[in-house]
């Protein structure tokens, strides 16, 4: 019953992943930029939601509103003012600019409010919980959380592929020179993608927030590599593939975490090492390119 | 018709000053070897960490300004060198001649490892460098002998000071020239045009019969074991490791992109500037903290994004 619980854990423990990996998928997947700050993205997410919180008494759920659109907008200055030039010298200048921009932000967020966890409390959210069977119970925030992810890749995939701005960023993908010579200007639509990646990080950086309970300055380290993890064990260019990639994640993660308490980390990292060794394409084959 | 045939025109191969540069180098180097015995070791001690920031600065610049690998976890490497003294000393050796043992044993995990990493490629091969650095210092702690979460110092070490100021000093500049010396001949060989064709364009320079993957290999493993050398002058220096996520730190990858950047990037000298640039700024600026981190790392960053020099 132990592995069963850490098995149902784990699968909804997949759904953070999931987002997490979905804002990083977006923007490698559209920009062929593989975002290193995409961690530190979610973490400035979640200092908005602690902050309206304890200096305004703003619930998370209506920070939201603030923090998305917000990190949204920053997604598109990056993307217009930094990583447009960036990508114009070469391949690797943008990637060195996101890690830059990755190395700041926890700087400046131990110099505003100290390295002490800032916490993001949910009422009684976080411990309430519904039960399954005997010994298995299911929290109903990782419920809400997981149910977000799905709703947010489902509605990616749709945005991509029946509106025309989703249209558009599937040809940027693809041709960018092409694109530009129908009279779209590329840029506008690499800075919406961009846009798009950092609200979902920014959206996932919250429930990550909520889950461990707050935030510190270096959280975004961790969940950076969670997220690329889960990008990869799913399959490249897949968006279905990163909710595929999370669970694998989650539930490795907590399958260890049943043997020893320490160890979940580590196994997590092995098992994405050996899916990279023997299945370097992923567990999702992707049709689509994302 | 003498616009056609330009006799002004002279290939030069760099010939002499590159005789130039290496009689200059051999002289600084000697004059460095020779200065414990004029300056207190109080001022030769700084400088310790001069010569290992160039030396981590010239194999990462190797890694990415030469054969277009940009890792974000050549901490991996650090972090074991600065263990692998550790271990080394539980079997026997002593301390300096443990690190060059180290060195050996790093470059064959880095082989191993680039199996692994060299699955991945551009964006996400920085990324996956970075997991790999997190697996090993997940590894590492698990060892209860390595002192597990808490860091470990040496044990069996000179007791004299004064004494084990001077041999990490010449420890950390004779590695210095060796990964000096290393990275010019490399470059000036075949094997430095043929990395060079694989950072500018690497279908080409397969399609010319270069041996791509052999060639990334030979580099990842070299630079491997420069970050081991430069791990293991760190933990000499600090009289062992304070805390494996301090050796372990990624930050150290931020310090090598940063020093590359501002010095040069694909060019010999470049990181050598920038290791100098990023010391003096640190020693006199690093009592500002961390608002002083992030404004360099901005001035890094715009620079990387006005000016990326070899591409």
């Amino acid at each position: 019953m132990v592995v069963v619980n850490a098995l149902v854990q784990g699968i909804l423990l997949g759904g953070v992943f999931a987002m997490a990996a979905l804002g990083l998928s977006i923007a490698f997947g559209i920009l062929r930029v593989v975002n290193l700050a995409h961690g530190e993205i979610m973490t400035v997410g979640a200092y908005i939601a602690a902050i309206a919180l304890s200096r305004f008494g703003v619930s998370v759920w209506v920070s939201l509103l603030v923090a998305v659109p917000l990190l949204g907008l920053a997604g598109y200055w990056v993307q217009r003012a930094m990583l447009q030039r960036a990508l114009r010298i070469g391949e690797l200048a943008p990637l060195l600019v996101t890690f830059g921009i990755a190395i700041i932000i926890p700087n400046v967020l131990i110099e505003l409010f100290t390295t002490n966890k800032q916490a993001i409390p949910t009422g009684g959210l976080a411990v309430s919980s519904i039960s399954l069977v005997e010994g298995v119970n299911v929290g109903v925030l990782p419920l809400i959380t997981m149910a977000v992810a799905v709703a947010l890749i489902a509605a990616t995939q749709l945005y991509l592929s029946k509106t025309r701005n989703g249209r558009y960023m599937r040809a940027a993908a693809d041709d960018w020179e092409t694109l530009r010579l129908m009279g779209v200007d590329h840029r506008r639509v690499y800075a919406l993608a961009m846009a798009m990646a950092f609200g979902i990080a920014a959206l996932a950086g919250v429930f990550f927030g909520m889950r461990q309970g707050g935030v510190t300055p270096y959280d975004g380290q961790l969940a950076v590599l969670f997220a690329f993890e889960a990008v990869i064990i799913g399959g490249l260019g897949s968006l279905w593939g990163t909710l595929a990639g999370g669970i694998v994640l989650g539930v490795s993660q907590t399958l260890a975490g049943v043997v020893s308490p320490e160890l979940p980390l580590l196994v997590g990292n092995l098992v994405f090492l050996a899916v990279l060794m023997f299945r370097p394409t992923g567990i999702v084959q992707s049709k689509v390119a994302v | 018709m003498a616009e056609l045939v330009p006799g002004h025109v002279r290939v030069d191969r760099l010939r002499r000053r590159m005789i130039a540069t290496q009689i200059v180098g051999a002289v600084v180097i000697l004059l460095l070897a020779l200065a414990p015995y004029v300056f207190v070791p109080a001022v030769t001690s700084q400088w310790i960490k001069l010569f290992y920031l160039i030396t981590l600065a010239t194999v990462w610049n190797l890694l990415a300004g030469y054969a277009g690998m940009v890792s974000v976890g050549q901490q991996a490497y650090i972090g074991l060198g600065a263990y692998g003294i550790f271990v080394f000393n539980d079997l026997g050796v002593n301390p300096y001649a443990g690190a060059l043992v180290a060195s050996v044993a790093i470059g064959v995990i880095a082989f191993g490892l680039s199996f692994v990493a060299f699955r991945l490629r551009g964006g996400y091969f920085a990324i996956g460098t970075w997991v790999i650095a997190e697996a090993v210092r997940q590894v590492v702690v698990r060892f209860d002998s390595l002192g597990a979460g808490r860091g470990r110092s040496i044990a069996d070490y000179t007791e004299d000071p004064v004494m084990r100021n001077l041999f990490t000093y010449w420890l950390a500049l004779g590695i210095l020239a060796a990964t000096l010396i290393a990275t010019l001949f490399l470059l000036r060989s075949r094997m430095g045009v043929a990395l060079q064709s694989i950072r500018d364009n690497e279908v080409a320079a397969r399609a010319l019969g270069i041996h791509v993957g052999r060639a990334k290999r030979i580099v990842f493993v070299i630079a491997g074991i420069g970050a081991g050398l430069a791990g293991s002058v760190i933990s000499l220096q600090q009289l062992g490791v304070q805390s494996p996520n301090q050796i372990f730190s990624v930050s150290f990858s931020a310090f090598m992109v940063f020093m590359v950047l501002i010095g040069g990037i694909g060019t010999i000298e470049g990181p050598i500037v920038g290791a100098v640039v990023y010391y003096v700024m640190d020693l006199y600026f690093s009592q500002m903290g961390l608002w002083y981190t992030s404004a360099r790392w901005a001035c890094g960053t715009s620079r990387c994004s006005v000016c990326w020099r070899s591409s």
